[in-house]
């Protein structure tokens, strides 16, 4: 199933960080875009005033539904089924794949038009799509570019966001047989006209789902380009494609997924259309299709239910924040990841989806743990957390580094005690000398050579800070001044606060 | 009262000079800083990276250093907020779990302590430089401290402080993460070191001197003259010179 692990060239997410960071193309097109995106989401955030406590509401709506995610599930099929659609769900992506190939043969198909959807990303449809001679067009801007250009997206909302102006151009030019100016407006335009046809022509219509409304069985698309609405409501047959984690109970839950969703995706304060579908085309309706699938995908998903460290996962709403957010991401884009979700929600669901599985065990190295992400989550989904869990399973699986594994134990040893410490501290403040010339180190060899190809390593001074202590304590206490009663006062206040079970300082993680 | 410094493995081994800082200038506020000697490293690279069986056998000699302090100070927003893992990390051991929680609400990181439990925001200091502050990642974000050095330093007499922009990106540092993938931390840290150059500052303050070695060893592979010091460091030192 990487097909998209591949396409980054490299094995490893070292592999392809370091062709990332070669690349300045790239580079300066993801922080361009990134930089525009989290400021503006700062600022919205900022703008709406209320923004912790609406993000604690999202979260709260997101921890109930998976809670309960089996009761919201069979209430939005009985509804769903209620209203006309055809209701499938599917275990796994072959599954998935096999239920979408069946309705297409049915209906006869020669086109489908798509509006963006990471899910059937994950299951590679458009692939298997072809494979029975179906043609699948993609037609969010972005996403249209990256199909002309064979890739796969490198950002959940942004796919193109590695491309900039004229690598586009040259792509559209190309599809267009004419050389077209790098001008935002005049790229837009021929790809308008172009896949108005296509609407027109295709038999089926595919989209993703934002979220899944149980208490009527509808589903709600955002978008900012009207091509989602072309989609589901110009072909026959529409088929919606959902991870079985985008359900939320009611419409009043909808009004705070509508406010966290956009603000932290693009800083939009809404998004430019927001379409709620229930059912196909009825008799008063002037358009819309005349039949209609929800496929129900899990491929992963129930593995995190009931697991403590990773059910929170299924929170996520794929608002992308986290990418934009993200140090690591901004140095080496999306591809690097080697999956279909990138960034840091990428990097614990992507194993996470594959029951972590060892071709995915480098991925929870590419982050800094700096919570970045964390911060950014509208939901506060503590992935600088899981990424660490990931780690200890890959070990607890018997899958770690043998010469990390005793770095590790030799670590325990001597910073379990004192005295080892202290030891290896005075051989180190000797040793040394043989590498360190004027108060550096600037060796590039052994465990060194990553570090020092960016830096130089200070030395040792010559005595620790314990070597120091006594006469340090001596020092002060001899010159000792009398606390002034107030400040003595409210060190006591705060230590009888702290026995009675209040206060509580600082822990926002 | 009982504070305890708890030093970290760093600052112990590579800059006593942080120590020193805010022992001395603790010491002008009455509060005589204690130095369990049992003390070693919060066990955060072990943890970081997996081994929680070792990160176990380290925080244990941190938990038992500390068992009758009444406050514990530390001069470093990651090692600090190491201790709020604690908790997770013995969460099936009940004897240890309460140690844990009991750490864990009496450890600050050196500037709450100032501000917060002493309420001190002017300590008289004097530092005539041009100044600017990358704040580290655990420390602010997670561990909540955002203005206590801004309020620190906005006392300092003849201080010019100047923005950093993109301050709040991470430098790269991350532990293992520099050593593992560390082209992207190289990546990280060149322009963390680009956004510190632009501000033409004399002076890079933090409140973590890991992240503080990573930026100074890149400002140092540039042969770029930015002095790099804790704040703790500043203050003191514009103390003495007021």
């Amino acid at each position: 199933m990487s097909v998209t692990g591949t396409q980054a060239g490299g094995a490893t997410v070292k592999e392809r960080a370091g062709l990332a960071l070669n690349n300045d193309f790239l580079r300066k097109a993801v922080k361009f875009t990134t930089e525009r995106l989290r400021n503006g989401k700062i600022n919205a955030a900022e703008d709406h005033g209320n923004w912790d406590e609406w993000r604690e509401r999202g979260r709260q709506i997101r921890l109930h539904t998976i809670a309960h995610l089996d009761y919201y599930l069979n209430l939005f099929a009985d509804n769903a089924r209620a209203n006309g659609v055809n209701v499938h769900f599917a275990d796994t992506a072959a599954e998935a794949v096999q239920i979408s190939l069946d309705i297409a043969k049915r209906a006869e198909a020669k086109t489908v038009v798509k509006s963006k959807s990471m899910v059937t990303e994950e299951l590679h449809l458009n692939h298997a799509l072809e494979g029975i001679g179906v043609e699948a067009i993609e037609t969010d801007l972005g996403e249209y570019i990256i199909q002309l250009a064979g890739e796969t997206p490198s950002h959940i909302i942004i796919p193109a966001i590695h491309k900039n102006r004229y690598q586009i151009a040259e792509l559209l030019s190309a599809d267009a047989g004419e050389t077209l100016a790098p001008d935002t407006q005049v790229l837009a335009g021929f790809v308008r006209r172009k896949l108005r046809e296509k609407f027109l022509e295709a038999d089926i219509g595919m989209t993703g789902c934002n979220f899944a409304i149980a208490e009527t069985g509808s589903m709600v698309l955002f978008e900012n380009e009207g091509n989602a609405r072309m989609v589901t409501t110009v072909p026959k047959t529409q088929i919606t494609l959902m991870g079985m984690e985008r359900i939320i109970p009611s419409w009043s839950d909808l009004e705070v997924m509508a406010t966290l969703l956009p603000r932290s995706a693009t800083g939009q304060k809404l998004t430019v259309y927001m379409s709620g579908i229930t059912g196909p085309r009825r008799e008063v309706d002037a358009d819309g299709p005349e039949e209609m699938h929800i496929i129900i995908v899990d491929n992963g998903r129930s593995l995190q239910l009931g697991d403590p460290e990773f059910q929170e996962l299924l929170n996520c709403i794929r608002c992308g924040a986290c990418l934009n957010a993200c140090p690591v991401y901004r140095h080496i884009g999306g591809h690097a990841y080697g999956g279909t979700y990138s960034g840091p929600i990428g990097a614990v669901l992507t194993p996470a989806l594959k029951k972590n599985v060892a071709e995915w065990d480098d991925i929870a190295n590419a982050s800094s743990l700096c919570g970045a992400c964390y911060e950014a989550c509208p939901v506060k989904i503590p992935l600088h957390e899981m990424l660490i869990y990931l780690r200890r399973r890959k070990l607890e699986a018997g899958r770690g580094d043998k010469m990390e594994a005793l770095g590790m134990k030799g670590f325990a040893a001597v910073m379990s005690n004192a005295k080892r410490y202290g030891a290896v501290l005075k051989i180190g403040q000797l040793g040394q000398k043989l590498v360190v010339r004027d108060g550096g180190i600037r060796l590039k060899i052994g465990p060194l050579k990553g570090w020092n190809t960016y830096r130089v390593t200070p030395s040792l001074p010559k005595e620790s800070f314990r070597q120091q202590w006594k006469t340090m304590e001596e020092e002060i206490r001899h010159g000792l001044q009398d606390m002034d009663p107030a400040m003595k006062d409210r060190m006591e206040q705060i230590v009888k606060d702290r026995a009675a079970g209040k206060g509580g300082h600082g822990h926002h993680g | 009262m009982k504070v305890s410094l708890f030093i970290t493995c760093l600052s112990d081994a590579i800059y006593p000079r942080v120590g020193e800082a805010m022992v001395r200038l603790l010491a002008k506020y009455g509060v005589t800083l204690q130095f369990p000697t049992v003390q070693t490293c919060c066990g955060q690279p072990a943890f970081n990276s997996g081994y929680w069986k070792e990160a176990r056998e380290t925080a244990s000699t941190i938990i038992a250093a500390f068992e009758d302090a009444d406050f514990v100070i530390s001069p470093s927003g990651s090692c600090t907020f190491m201790i709020h893992h604690y908790p997770k990390l013995f969460e099936d051991d009940p004897v240890m779990l309460e140690k844990a929680l009991k750490l864990q609400a009496k450890a600050y990181e050196f500037t709450q302590f100032l501000v917060q439990v002493l309420g001190v925001t002017d300590v008289g200091a004097h530092f005539p430089h041009k100044v600017t502050y990358h704040p580290s990642c655990h420390g602010s974000r997670l561990l909540g401290v955002k203005e206590e050095p801004l309020v620190l330093m906005e006392q300092v007499k003849g201080l010019e402080f100047v923005p950093l922009p993109f301050a709040n990106d991470c430098c790269g540092f991350g532990g293992t993460f520099s050593v593992k993938m560390s082209d992207i931390s190289g990546a990280m840290v060149n322009e963390k070191s680009e956004h510190v150059l632009e501000t033409e500052a004399e002076v890079l303050v933090g409140l973590d001197m890991a992240c503080l070695m990573n930026i100074a060893g890149n400002l140092r592979y540039r042969d770029k003259p930015v002095r790099v010091m804790h704040l703790a460091e500043l203050l003191y030192e514009g103390v003495k010179g007021a």
